[in-house]
């Protein structure tokens, strides 16, 4: 390679470098902001319907989950959800809906190993982690505040 | 002017995770679990429900506010129990959601083939 060519392929890997990850990237910051914000819209949607009939915020909240859980098994049964997956990314995983479509994902894939071995066994592969971990985490921490805030003894 | 607020809050949290995702090494399912403990331990310091108070659906219905859902639900018990609350309570208000996604998860099965 003589200097001429190596200069043009020096110059040429430097305006790959710069031209290809950076859109991507913000692209990819954005249409999880649009979706995860959009869904979160939707969320919205539901818990203004459901607040006035909710005695408590807790029995909102409950149920605000509840129905974007199950719209997020709907979008996943329908083949619209993994769709959607693929192109926003942590925009639709982050939402309760994407812990939603782990688990009717993870039932649809794994009904072929039999519905007690395979369905039922597998349901929470993906999901099983964040329940896990949210509840040993939710335990300690309250814990804590029950004790130092003397709600135990 | 609650669904801008649940827009923009709602979306800078999975933006956030978007960002994670692209500049580490750390897989979804770790940053989703990374997100729920952050809900909870935010939840138990009592300064979740101030973005929930603030976002609405937009702090509730990322992952997130499913671990501050299971704090509020075990502190509401411990409340009414004491000490059993910190077993019951896990699924006080998460429950409804988990049922749901294992009744109609279940169905889904049943009812659609995967694609591919």
């Amino acid at each position: 390679m003589d200097k001429a060519t190596h200069d043009l392929h020096d110059s040429y890997q430097q305006m790959v470098k710069v031209a290809t990850p950076k859109p991507n990237y913000v692209k990819n910051i954005a249409l999880a902001f649009l979706a995860g914000g959009g869904i979160c819209v939707i969320g919205q949607l539901v818990y203004n319907l459901v607040d006035p009939v909710e005695p408590t915020s807790a029995e909102t909240a409950a149920i605000t989950l509840a129905t974007m859980i199950a719209l997020g098994a709907l979008a996943t049964g329908l083949g619209v959800y993994d769709w959607l997956a693929e192109r926003v990314g942590m925009g639709a995983a982050v939402p309760i809906t994407g812990f939603s479509n782990t688990v009717t994902a993870a039932a649809m894939e794994f009904k072929r190993e039999g519905y007690l071995l395979g369905m039922g066994a597998k349901m929470f592969v993906i999901a099983g982690p964040v329940l896990v971990y949210g509840i040993l985490s939710g335990f300690a921490i309250t814990l804590l505040r029950a004790v130092f805030t003397g709600m135990l003894f | 002017m609650d669904y801008l607020k649940a827009f923009l809050v709602g979306g800078a949290i999975c933006a956030i995770a978007q960002i994670i995702h692209d500049n580490t090494e750390l897989s979804p399912a770790h940053i989703l679990v990374g997100l729920v403990m952050v809900g909870a331990v935010l939840g138990g310091l009592g300064v979740y429900d101030l973005l929930v108070d603030f976002a609405g659906a937009g702090a509730l219905v990322p992952v997130s506010g499913f671990g501050n859902a299971i704090v509020n639900g075990m502190l509401n018990e411990v409340k009414r129990l004491g000490w059993e609350g910190l077993f019951t309570g896990a699924f006080e208000i998460t429950g409804l959601g988990v049922t749901t996604a294992i009744i109609f998860g279940a169905l889904m099965a049943v009812l659609f083939r995967p694609k591919g």
